[in-house]
């Protein structure tokens, strides 16, 4: 009969109708600036910096300034410049750190191509997708302050993979300990070693923190 | 129908003339590229006798952006989020012709978890790029919203696993030289078998809206009929093609990835109007979801990722490869030429709308200005693949 | 299907004038190709069309590039005896030689009817700035109708016998071949807070002191 097509689309829209007030699985729409949608674990969007420390996030960054994200970054937008001078790491290791680490959030399509090529973990994927703003410039150039956020605040956003992260890094720490501890005992057992090589890492370490 | 179509303009002409050059009373309308239904910035000069077309000059470009080039002056890995950003309804299928091409440049093998997560993964995104394509049409036919709104509501569901197995929806960057990126879990792997499972009542649901309905039928059928012998010399792949009675698939004739472990049925049309390029799509989409069901009971356990595959400091040797897929829309395919460095020496995206549009004029000669609309919609294009 | 040697020498008997060249790939893909010369080459692409033991009835994908004229070593390494008797030595002979720039399109072709493919065909211009002309093959295969007007659009090859041959993606007032390897694009140079290559080069000529950095650097 011509129209029963029409006359079944209408039945279709109707049960969706009468359907969106009671069915959960038919009510789709989310009231969003009032109700947050539930982000899965794995969404990422734009890079932050990890430091280990809450209290001083710029002296215990991860990022040691070896610029292979600036590099690797699909539309480049990060600028780093290397530090002049040396400060202890995690784990007391001195080390170059970021002078300059900027994030150009309006270039930036958050492939997270910078997280996979980092081999520090000292670069994540953030969550945070409300960053509107009226300026164009000034406002989405993320300087390392503000890209810098604590290793706890990484944990909220992505518990899996930072637990893993911290698993390996503590397994690093505890190999690089032991190798140092073996390094020690035969140092100590072999004395009559030469000095020589152990000299200048000694006069490194008494140059004054605030060299620049 | 009886309208004879014009002469092609004179080699290096523009195409946008002055009334002075049109015989007769014809009259010129410039659709788009601001404009709903060209799906984009997409913009078609059409000559009119009467309301019927006698010529129609697609423009290109407006969403142009070098691509191509950008690819040259970044690594192999480099490129891979911009595939995203080709199609951007179909990013998985980009990244897996993209990673073919390059794992064929370079001869990489992919472990078979990572096979069987692909043919999931590309299933997925052919439901979603055809529901897409569904609620669309019925867009251009005319019918505000429902059925758009419905197949947008499906979609979403499966860009919600993608999101949370790729962390984005739509720009997903997922597949890698090699294998995948992300292990997918326990609890994706059942969410996405929820999802295969719920997607048929709703096809059913789709159809008994739209399928048997008189004014969608009156509306597509013969409409920009499409010869196979056409069709076959213009290159047009994809469910276009099939639509026309032309029995060619790359996952069965290529047979690429894991896809002949698979028992999977091709639709082919008949008449090669807009209705059986629809009919196609539907038919499509519940073999894919014969596919999905078999590979998700399938799936075997193992690396996803080949460990001996480079991330960073990839230089290919020189040489060349064109490595091409079944896309949603048609054969997507890489050509990519090494001379032995970090970049591509040359990087070609062979983009299937772009192609497909090959014939627009041939299909909307003699038909209204609303049926080029209907026919335009039924090509399937992205612009962001056909400007590249 | 026959192998690509074999097609050549059948292609070879049935055009004896024509010149054509097995172009082999080392990649792992083994694609290799067959180079046509510009005068034969749409006879030869309708013969591979309708051959009924090829039947390359698609023409997939045309591509564009770009050689500029670059220098190549030569290394000959010949093994010479050692006259006193020793072990003979291996003598690395260097020749530098320029090779000419030129411009190339690939077409890849696939036979729908037989299932088979890719046959692989290159033609090569003569050089990089007036003899860019090479026929196009949109009359045997339409499918190459928009791609070749990409690749005259993009590279500035000229193709004799197409139908249309417009800018594509380009406007129509565009000038250069965005696509050679040495173009430059004009100085629309707009400030970016991360600069870098090319773009910081820019930066520098449009900002000569200080340099811009992006934030000033606190202290440590």
């Amino acid at each position: 009969m011509l129209g029963s097509g029409i006359l079944q689309g209408l039945l279709v829209t109707a049960k969706n109708f009468v359907g969106s007030f009671h069915d959960p699985a038919r009510y789709t729409t989310l009231e969003y600036p009032e109700v947050k949608p539930a982000l899965p674990e794995a969404y990422r969007n734009f890079p932050f910096l990890v430091c280990d420390n809450a209290t001083d996030p710029l002296g215990t960054l991860r990022c040691v300034a070896c610029q292979i994200c600036e590099k690797e970054c699909p539309p480049q937008c990060i600028y780093i410049e290397k530090s002049r001078d040396k400060k202890p790491d995690a784990t007391g290791k001195p080390q170059i750190y970021p002078a300059v680490f900027a994030i150009d959030t309006s270039v930036c399509m958050s492939c997270q191509i910078c997280v996979e090529v980092c081999p520090f973990d000292a670069i994540k994927m953030d969550q945070v997708f409300e960053v509107a703003t009226t300026d164009r410039y000034a406002a989405l150039l993320l300087d390392r302050g503000q890209l810098t956020k604590p290793n706890t605040y990484f944990h909220t956003i992505h518990p899996t993979e930072a637990a893993e992260v911290d698993a390996r890094l503590a397994a690093d720490r505890q190999a690089a300990e032991e190798k140092a501890r073996v390094a020690a005992l035969a140092k100590a057992k072999a004395p009559a070693a030469p000095q020589a090589p152990a000299a200048p890492v000694a006069k490194r370490d008494q140059t004054p923190e605030s060299a620049p | 129908m009886n309208a004879t179509p014009l002469a092609n303009p004179s080699s290096g002409a523009h195409v946008r003339s002055v009334p002075g050059d049109l015989p007769g009373d014809l009259m010129e309308v410039s659709m788009g590229p601001h404009h709903p239904s060209t799906h984009g910035v997409f913009r078609m000069i059409v000559t009119l006798d009467g309301e019927t077309i006698v010529r129609l000059k697609p423009v290109f470009g407006y969403l142009h952006r070098n691509h191509e080039k950008l690819a040259e002056n970044t690594s192999y890995l480099g490129s891979m989020p911009y595939t995203d950003r080709l199609d951007y309804l179909n990013s998985m299928t980009n990244n897996w012709a993209y990673a073919r091409a390059v794992e064929q440049l370079a001869g990489i093998a992919v472990p078979e978890r990572a096979e069987y997560v692909r043919v999931i993964l590309a299933e997925l995104t052919r439901l979603l790029n055809h529901t897409c394509l569904a609620g669309f049409l019925m867009q251009d036919c005319g019918c505000s919203g429902t059925p758009l709104m419905y197949a947008f509501r499906e979609r979403e569901k499966i860009l919600d696993l993608f999101e949370s197995l790729s962390g984005s929806r739509m720009m997903c960057n997922y597949q890698r030289f090699g294998g995948c990126r992300v292990d997918p879990s326990a609890a994706w792997l059942a969410a996405a078998q929820q999802l295969v499972d719920g997607y048929g009542p709703f096809l059913d649901e789709f159809e008994a809206l739209l399928t048997g309905n008189e004014i969608l039928l009156a509306r597509t059928q013969g409409v920009g009929r499409l010869s196979a012998a056409l069709a076959i010399n213009a290159g047009v792949t994809g469910p276009m093609l099939r639509a026309t009675g032309v029995n060619y698939d790359l996952r069965k004739v290529d047979g690429y990835g894991v896809y002949p472990r698979f028992q999977f049925r091709i639709p082919l049309g008949e008449h090669g109007d807009v209705y059986d390029r629809y009919m196609i799509r539907i038919l499509e989409m519940r073999e894919s979801l014969a596919i999905l069901r078999q590979a998700l009971a399938g799936l075997p356990a193992g690396p996803i990722m080949n460990p001996a595959a480079k991330l960073r400091g990839f230089r290919p040797k020189a040489g060349e490869a064109y490595g091409r897929i079944e896309g949603p829309k048609g054969e997507i395919g890489f050509h990519l030429v090494s001379d032995g460095g970090p970049n591509p020496w040359r990087y070609h995206v062979r983009a299937p709308s772009f192609i497909n549009l090959t014939i627009l004029e041939d299909l909307c000669l003699g038909h209204t200005v609303a049926d080029a609309v209907i026919i335009l919609g039924s090509i399937d294009i992205v612009l962001g693949e056909v400007d590249r | 299907m026959e192998t690509l040697t074999q097609l050549r020498d059948r292609i070879a008997a049935l055009f004896p004038a024509a010149n054509v060249v097995l172009v082999t790939n080392p990649s792992p893909s083994a694609q290799h190709a067959l180079r046509l010369d510009a005068t034969h080459a749409r006879a030869i692409a309708t013969f591979l069309r309708d051959d009924p033991a090829l039947q390359l009835d698609q023409c997939t994908n045309v591509t564009g590039i770009d050689w500029p004229e670059k220098e190549v070593v030569d290394v000959a390494r010949t093994t010479v005896a050692d006259p006193a008797g020793g072990a003979p030595r291996v003598v690395e002979e260097k020749t530098r030689r320029i090779e000419p720039g030129r411009l190339e399109v690939v077409y890849h072709l696939y036979s729908i009817a037989l299932g088979h493919g890719p046959v692989v065909l290159r033609l090569v211009t003569g050089n990089r700035t007036d003899a860019v002309t090479l026929p196009s093959l949109t009359p045997v295969w339409r499918s190459a109708e928009f791609q070749e007007r990409e690749v005259y659009d993009l590279f500035g090859i000229v193709f004799e016998g197409h139908p249309d041959l417009r800018r594509i993606l380009m406007w129509d007032g565009f000038k250069d071949h965005p696509m050679r390897r040495d173009y430059r694009e004009p100085d629309d140079y707009e400030w970016e807070p991360t600069p870098h290559g090319d773009v910081l080069a820019k930066a520098k000529l449009h900002y000569p002191a200080p340099a811009p950095t992006p934030a000033a650097p606190s202290a440590p």
